[in-house]
């Protein structure tokens, strides 16, 4: 029997006095895998931010396993969910096995050092990911695909239940995002890990999780299975336009397609 | 594994030459030095107490500054992941300098102040003044930073270089209504030197460098985590607010301590932790302790070159660090210049 994990209720959030959520409320059972979609600058990316206090505040509440986020410390919050960003282009001046290795912070005691339980850990993210092979190159060197991969790796590595995935294939390749998409599906079967996570694509996202939140100017457009955002009377409020659709020639899923395209 | 060992070997290594230049240094001067001034008290009249007395807590005084200032500047560059971040570059060293030259000026009256206000009788308050002074500026530089929405590394040095801009035109307007006196006793300290006689300077330095640096060393896989940004440091449960607080404390501790006896020193501070990681990676649990070692060394060695060069006078060991330093902040930004280019 599922539990609720991740709850807002009412949530709101703003920089400043530019608001940036408005009145956010929903739920994710333990094991889902929810997308989150929407217009630029709707507050896809905030939302996930707020989600792992990233950015603390706003009004309203979140609560992970039943517990006010505000009632956790960083470190508790970090062993429940970790956060894979959004890629930028910075060379971080680590080796894969270091930065996957540091992922294992939430369960280092101050003082003592990595123990072999970290080292484990590690190694299996690695493999999970399909990385063990670079795992003694620089982050630098590695490609945008291979990077992400890396990104997964860590937080997984990190031993949360919930991961939050920002545009976690946007930048990527049709063979890495694939890649990436299939890792996470694993995941999510093998370890019943819960996957929240934004993107751009609405296919994808329908094709990707079984449910879809859609953020409009901060506020909740849409919020049910991935199938039944598939229609225009729902793109269309989120996105102020039309759209056209075509089966999934294997599984008869629907797809869209922008309307200019044709 | 084999990385780490060959870390440690780098460290090892570092500390066997820091422990070299510390044994050699204070039988290189002025004065020829024969090792047995070091021992016998009856040898040739003053060597013994020059050795002891003058030369001995001159060399610790540039180790514990050189490796305070060194650490400095690593945490500036993690924290706020800019590779020109330094004490100087962001305004900290002005401001422990203002601090420092407002208790030379005002003297007395501060000093019953702050020793009043804190309850620290028994410091010395030029310190207190000095550690206030950069506390009070890196808390200005970072709210600047941070005023303006998507804060970044630019803003940050701009605003660095705008309060290190204001606070020297008010130390110059103290030297300009001050007498002369005063005013010269401001500029040579400005300058920068660690002449020591006996152990004061040695007592006045040392709970500040150590203090600063016991912080930093206990928080060097922070430092990991917040080089790869503080989201992501947060997310890996990190209190990022938190460690800032205590990393602000820390290099405020050390540079104060630093400015306060010796001046403002530059340059270690950036050069020191780009070479350590050139020598030994970023890991902070390796890098910390190099940097500290190698800026021990390398402002000892400056030292030695200020008291040596044109003896018997002394060039100020701020200009010497300042002709190496230029050059190398000049080629770390024309390196960094390309880097972006071919990314």
């Amino acid at each position: 029997m599922p539990s609720p994990i991740v709850e807002t209720r009412d949530f709101s959030f703003s920089f400043g006095r530019e608001p940036v959520l408005c009145h956010v409320s929903f739920t994710v059972q333990e094991g889902e895998v929810v997308s989150i979609v929407g217009p630029n600058g709707a507050g896809k990316s905030t939302l996930l931010k707020c989600l792992d206090r990233i950015l603390p505040g706003g009004t309203g509440s979140i609560s992970l396993k039943g517990r006010p986020l505000h009632d956790y410390s960083q470190k508790e919050l970090a062993a429940l969910i970790s956060y894979v960003p959004q890629a930028d282009a910075r060379a971080l001046p680590f080796t894969v096995m270091e930065f996957v290795l540091m992922a294992r912070y939430p369960h280092l005691s101050p003082f003592t050092s990595v123990k072999p339980a970290d080292h484990a850990a590690a190694r299996e993210a690695l493999v999970v990911t399909g990385t063990e092979g670079f795992a003694d190159r620089f982050l630098g060197t590695l490609s945008g695909g291979e990077r992400q991969k890396v990104f997964i790796a860590a937080a997984i590595a990190q031993g949360a239940e919930v991961l939050l995935l920002d545009e976690p294939t946007t930048f990527l390749d049709p063979r890495h995002q694939d890649d990436i998409h299939r890792t996470l599906r694993r995941i999510n079967a093998e370890s019943g890990a819960t996957i929240i996570s934004v993107t751009h694509d609405i296919n994808t996202a329908a094709l990707f999780s079984g449910r879809v939140l859609a953020l409009k100017a901060g506020a909740v457009a849409f919020c049910g299975p991935a199938a039944e955002i598939m229609d225009n009377s729902v793109l269309e409020r989120i996105f102020g336009k039309r759209f056209i659709f075509a089966a999934h020639p294997v599984s008869g899923r629907r797809l869209v397609v922008p309307e200019e395209v044709v | 594994m084999k990385q780490n060992r060959k870390r440690i070997l780098a460290l090892v290594v570092l500390l066997a030459a820091a422990v070299v230049v510390m044994a050699v240094a204070p039988f290189v001067g002025l004065v020829k030095m024969p090792l047995s001034a070091a021992v016998s008290r009856s040898a040739e009249g003053s060597g013994f107490f020059i050795f002891w007395h003058m030369r001995v807590p001159r060399v610790i005084v540039a180790m514990l500054a050189g490796a305070a200032l060194a650490a400095s500047g690593m945490v500036f560059q993690a924290m706020f992941r800019n590779p020109l971040a330094t004490p100087f570059t962001l305004g900290v060293a002005s401001g422990a300098s203002l601090g420092a030259a407002m208790y030379l000026r005002l003297g007395g009256a501060m000093s019953a102040w702050l020793a009043a206000s804190l309850g620290l009788p028994g410091t010395p308050g030029i310190s207190i003044a000095a550690f206030i002074g950069a506390l009070a500026s890196i808390l200005l530089v970072y709210g600047l930073a941070q005023a303006r929405r998507g804060f970044s590394g630019t803003t940050m040095l701009l605003a660095g270089v705008a309060v290190s801009f204001l606070f020297s035109s008010v130390i110059l307007l103290m030297h300009y209504i001050g007498d002369i006196h005063s005013s010269y006793r401001l500029l040579r300290w400005i300058m920068g030197g660690l002449q020591a006689y006996g152990y004061d300077q040695v007592l006045r330095i040392a709970p500040f460098a150590i203090g600063g640096s016991a912080i930093v060393l206990c928080l060097t896989r922070e430092l990991n985590l917040l080089t790869t940004g503080e989201d992501l440091a947060t997310s890996r449960g990190v209190d990022v607010r938190r460690v800032k607080r205590t990393l602000f404390f820390a290099t405020s501790l050390m540079v104060g301590g630093v400015v306060a006896v010796c001046g403002p020193i530059g340059f270690i501070g950036m050069m020191a932790p780009h070479i350590c990681r050139l020598l030994i990676g970023a890991d902070h649990r390796y890098l910390t302790p190099a940097t500290m070692l190698f800026g021990a060394m390398f402002l000892t060695l400056c030292d030695l070159l200020a008291r040596t060069l044109i003896a018997p006078a002394e060039i100020p060991v701020g200009v010497i660090t300042a002709l190496l330093g230029g050059p190398f902040f000049l080629w770390l930004l024309l390196r960094r210049a390309a880097d972006i280019h071919t990314a």
